[in-house]
């Protein structure tokens, strides 16, 4: 799967031929460096790692260091390893992959990042439950309870996994399916239809 | 605004350039494209602009309010859609603030804007 790391610089507008308005997202996406090549000889399976995004050698761990030195490359501060990249690209170490190489216009992308943190929610906003519907005839003041969680007498216990309210948000989402609208390569940036996980300056993969 | 952001609506700028400038108060025609099957023509709603949002940013839009056979009509428009054909000023106005919602309870004489002198 080929993809790249990016970094997510906001939302714009753009306008179809029709006159419609297209939200589209702006990512930062590379220039990555290739880091590590695995092989099926030494690691089991196929898969290339990118790096993204510079950071001071005085804050990277001795390890690390010897990593990036391996590629001949600066240390980076996101790793991100992609199955059977080599498969479709041929890639040496140390080598730069820039967005133009992977994405065309006109192509559909995924975007997997961490979505904003919502903190504790009910289940109204977490799970998408309507709530009770009604302020009145004896609604007191449970508008967003959950209602039941399960039988008194049997099971008697409530059921592992039961949608309760929570943490809700700072977790992995992937979106499928986004249209590449744009692409400038001199300043490494691509324009997507839709929205994108997290907030700006977050950390994006791109893949497709 | 981010500096990445301005060069991806760079290429507006030619449409920005060929719009005239007005602001709340003025009185404009804004000519529209309207699209009936395959036909094409331009329709034209002529009125005072109360508001423009998201100013400098491709989401521009604006708000024009007229008074149609007593009814006070108001239509945004998108200030970078290609369905705006051409935008006329009318009549300057001297207006003390951006958003002209005042108007909305006004009628007649009151509703009136009044004309820059230049």
């Amino acid at each position: 799967m080929l993809g790249i790391i990016g970094k997510k610089i906001g939302m714009i507008t753009l306008y179809d031929g029709a006159g419609d308005s297209i939200p589209c997202t702006v990512i930062e996406g590379g220039p990555c460096v290739v880091t590590q090549i695995k092989t099926l000889a030494t690691d089991g399976y196929l898969a290339v790692q990118l790096g993204y995004a510079d950071k001071k050698v005085k804050n990277t761990s001795k390890p690390l260091q010897g990593h990036f030195e391996k590629a001949g490359s600066a240390p980076k501060r996101r790793l991100v390893e992609f199955r059977n990249f080599a498969e479709s690209l041929d890639v040496k170490l140390g080598q730069i992959i820039r967005l133009e190489d992977i994405f065309k216009v006109g192509e559909y992308v995924d975007a997997i990042g961490t979505s904003k943190g919502k903190g504790f929610q009910g289940v109204v906003k977490r799970h998408g439950f309507s709530g009770v519907g009604d302020r009145t005839h004896g609604q007191h003041n449970r508008e967003r309870a959950p209602g039941s969680i399960g039988g008194a007498s049997y099971p008697a216990r409530v059921f592992k996994g039961t949608r309760m309210a929570g943490r809700t948000g700072g977790q992995r989402v992937k979106v499928a399916n986004l249209k590449v609208l744009k692409i400038i390569p001199e300043d490494n940036l691509i324009v997507i239809n839709g929205a994108v996980p997290g907030p700006k300056n977050t950390y994006i993969i791109l893949e497709k | 605004m981010n500096e990445l952001i301005k060069v991806v609506e760079a290429e507006s700028s030619v449409r920005r350039q060929a719009l005239p400038d007005f602001k709340a108060g003025d009185d404009i025609n804004v000519h529209v494209k309207i699209k009936e099957g395959s036909k094409e023509r331009i329709q034209q709603f002529q009125g005072t602009v109360i508001q423009r949002k998201n100013a400098s940013t491709n989401g521009e839009t604006f708000t024009v309010r007229k008074v149609s056979s007593g009814v006070g009509v108001e239509r945004i428009f998108p200030l970078l859609s290609p369905n705006i054909d051409k935008i006329e000023v009318v009549r300057q106005g001297v207006v003390r603030r951006a958003r002209l919602y005042y108007l909305r309870g006004k009628q007649g004489r009151a509703a009136k804007v009044k004309e820059k002198r230049t």
